[in-house]
């Protein structure tokens, strides 16, 4: 799952991608869509996504139908917003088994859509989307399972410290940190002009887990992450090593008072309600960051102090220059109706994906869309998500949602102080066997 | 058998009986049969409703246990028991058993705080004072309020630095504040202490109804002979009260035991994940859904209708038999 950002492999991906994509077309996946039958008959697209708070990007999918609806009147899309891990973890999962899926709903990659895809609830989309796949690069690869395609991305960013800059100037902080000394450095002097260092929403687990995936990520090599992802090979040592990094830094004190109660994005007092509120420093978090604070400050406005720097390097690690991000996808099921496609090839042309990058919700996916962003911390991190050596995705959605959530709970007791380093391997091992 | 019967028992069977005069209309056989078909013909749509909503699942749920399945397509991939006793079954993970462990605290605590609070509340509300109706309208507001409502609630109020943290400060209390929701050591705690606030209610609205059913004239009686409110109370009004109670703490403790959306509220998931605030409810649903092991996560749905079940049991057994057979003794005796 790794994505080496080399041009060679960025070729050779789009490549294959193409050839499969060509191959597949005259068998049994590729029929394509009857154009003739298209927009004739009324049909009703049943939409999931996760902008479930009022803000730009709930706005953005409304007008994205209704201007869907405008040039195609015999389609009406009713949308449903639901809070993302309820959408993930439960709502889509419920609705696949009970065999009433919402046609189009969000996708997050990985090992989920690998598991969906085996259990056929999505619509093989690889010859309908080849100009879209094309478009995008190797992104798209983490929608697409054994070489076909099954759901479309929108959006992919990189992950890192979304930071306060004035807080930054008042303890005496330039720039931002490159290495993880430096990190703590940081940490030290903000603590010292009684500064919240980092916050961080333990509470919902994946926010306090994704600090031991960032540390994995730059201890293992490539293939220790795709022997993991593929084969539930946890052995190496660097997933140990990855546990005693996390530990070593949770020592450091960076976090606020009772992380463990604190909500990753849901009201003022979850971690980014803390940043956005100027009341920590600090926030590890992926490039949606900036979206979700802006419906958390008083104002309803993005912090003019924000700022973003990408997880520090670390000394010793195998995985070098990595860094791990993920974006959102949309995925039809397998039940929808053929216009189902054309609604998500419409998301992903170029001029919608220009419109979402105005909306500063996120980092658009289509080549040239990102000249439709118009914040700068997020042209930041659309930089730096380009000049990245290789791209890892979010670990639990790599590793599936069983492995993921055993994974997150055992990274939650080191938080807690109660766990340990080789109690998340044994953990990654026990979910797979039950 | 009884003084009604003994003239045919002696006088043996139907040559004895007089002969009466048949009555026109069905036979006895007739009318049996009449009386079966009425039974089926009644009792068939809550039969068929009670086995396709309540027994059918029941056994999927134990035959999906025994499977490991992620819950997409078919189970096939068949476990035996592991998912009980495996391993990784349930009876060997520890967050499993820590939630077994909240369960009996909420369980104990509940019957041993919203009792006694919720009689003695009751037997203040039940003498005559200005204004009775009002107070007795607030003690029930915990109660019918959602508990949704209720988890966020006191999730606002027991936040770092919120109300509580803030009016402990003020009185010079600063020193004990603690993280409510997020000392692993403290937060059951403060889950018992959640559910007493809504719960209390309950045990007032029905010890207020069963108080209402005690007879004046034995108050009175009591009065007359000089007892005092206290030895009133004792004597006569708390044993009077006896059935109400025992019902109540069979609703408690089945209550208690199905523990779920409170804790899911007002704890957090990473809390819950630790084994500090789940109950197993909580802990079926976390592992049922979020982490995708259905098989799982129906044996530990098996596994909590048992205990509840069991409970269920014993309790009438042992302590609501004589509220459920005295009735039934009664009408026979009235019979005879």
């Amino acid at each position: 799952m790794r994505i080496k950002r080399r041009s060679g492999a960025v070729l050779a991906l789009v490549a294959t991608t193409v050839l499969v994509a060509s191959g597949c077309s005259s068998g049994n996946s590729g029929t394509g869509t009857n154009t003739s039958d298209l927009y004739k008959n009324p049909v009703t697209i049943n939409w999931w996504h996760n902008a479930n708070q009022a803000g730009p990007l709930q706005t953005f999918w409304q007008k994205v139908a209704d201007d869907f609806h405008a040039l195609h009147p015999t389609v009406t899309i009713k949308i449903s917003a639901i809070e993302t891990n309820d959408l993930q973890r439960n709502r889509i999962p419920a609705a696949l088994l009970s065999g009433n899926p919402p046609d189009l709903f969000q996708s997050w990659g990985g090992g989920e859509i690998a598991d969906q895809v085996k259990a056929g609830y999505l619509k093989d989309i690889t010859a309908d989307t080849k100009n879209e796949v094309a478009s995008m690069g190797p992104a798209a690869n983490i929608w697409a399972v054994g070489g076909k395609q099954y759901a479309l991305p929108f959006d992919f960013g990189i992950e890192g410290f979304w930071y306060n800059k004035d807080l930054f100037t008042k303890a005496g902080i330039s720039s931002p940190p490159t290495t993880l000394d430096e990190l703590n450095q940081d940490v030290t002097k903000l603590k010292q002009n009684n500064i919240t260092p980092i916050s961080v929403g333990a509470g919902d687990k994946w926010p306090a887990a994704h600090y031991w995936y960032n540390f994995a990520v730059h201890d293992c090599s490539a293939a220790a992450i795709t022997n993991a992802a593929t084969k539930q090979d946890f052995n190496d040592s660097c997933f140990v090593k990855a546990g005693d990094d996390t530990k070593t830094f949770i020592a450091t004190k960076p976090f606020q008072n009772d992380f463990l109660a604190t909500p990753g994005q849901q009201g003022a007092n979850s971690s980014a309600g803390l940043l956005a509120n100027g009341k920590a420093a600090m926030e590890l978090m992926g490039a949606w960051d900036g979206g979700t604070m802006q419906t958390l400050t008083p104002d309803q406005k993005e912090p003019s102090f924000l700022s973003w720097f990408p997880f520090p390097s670390t000394s010793g690690g195998a995985g070098g220059n990595v860094q791990m991000g993920g974006g959102d996808g949309f995925a039809c099921s397998n039940k929808a109706p053929a216009e189902c496609v054309e609604l998500l090839k419409y998301i992903d042309s170029p001029d919608v994906e220009k419109a979402f990058a105005a909306t500063g919700a996120g980092i658009p996916v289509v080549k040239g869309a990102e000249a439709g962003l118009s914040d700068p911390v997020l042209q930041t991190i659309a930089k730096a998500t380009q000049s990245a050596q290789s791209v890892d995705l979010w670990l639990d959605t790599q590793f599936g949602s069983t492995a993921g959530t055993a994974m997150n709970d055992a990274i939650v007791a080191i938080f807690a102080g109660s766990g340990s380093s080789q109690g998340v391997v044994d953990a990654l091992k026990k979910a797979t066997s039950r | 058998m009884t003084a009604t019967e003994p003239s045919v028992s002696l006088a043996g069977r139907a040559p004895a009986r007089p002969a009466r005069p048949r009555l026109a209309g069905p036979s006895r056989a007739a009318r049996t049969r009449r009386k079966w078909y009425e039974i089926i013909g009644l009792t068939a749509p809550a039969l068929i409703v009670f086995t396709v909503f309540v027994l059918a699942p029941m056994a999927f749920a134990v035959y999906y246990s025994l499977y490991k399945w992620s819950g997409y397509g078919w189970p096939t991939d068949f476990r035996g028991l592991d998912n009980y006793i495996g391993t990784y079954g349930a009876f060997r993970d520890k967050i499993f058993l820590d939630g077994l462990r909240n369960n009996a605290i909420i369980l104990v605590g509940s019957l041993l705080v919203q009792g006694p609070l919720a009689l003695g509340i009751a037997l203040l509300l039940n003498r005559r004072f200005r204004g009775r109706s009002v107070f007795r309208l607030l003690t029930f507001v915990p109660y019918v309020i959602a508990p949704v409502t209720v988890g966020i609630m006191w999730q606002l109020i027991l936040v770092r630095d919120g109300t509580l943290d803030t009016l402990m400060s003020r009185v010079g209390l600063g020193g004990l504040i603690t993280g409510w929701l997020a000392n692993t050591h403290v937060v059951i705690w403060t889950m018992l202490f959640i559910l007493t606030w809504q719960y209390t209610g309950f045990a007032l609205i029905l010890f207020l109804a069963g108080l209402a059913n005690i007879p004046h004239e034995l108050m009175e009686a009591a009065a007359i002979d000089g007892a005092s409110w206290w030895q009133t109370q004792r004597r006569i009004t708390i044993p009077m009260l006896g059935s109400t109670i025992r019902i109540w703490m069979f609703l408690s403790m089945i209550g208690s035991l199905q523990v779920f959306d409170v804790i899911w509220v007002a704890s957090t998931p990473a809390v819950r994940s630790l084994g500090a605030s789940n109950s197993m409810a909580t802990y079926m649903v976390d592992h049922g859904f979020t982490e995708r092991e259905w098989g799982y996560g129906n044996a530990v749905a098996v596994i909590l209708f048992f205990i509840s079940f069991i409970a269920a049991v014993i309790f009438q057994r042992f302590v609501l038999s004589r509220d459920i057979e005295a009735p039934a003794k009664a009408r026979r005796r009235v019979k005879n």
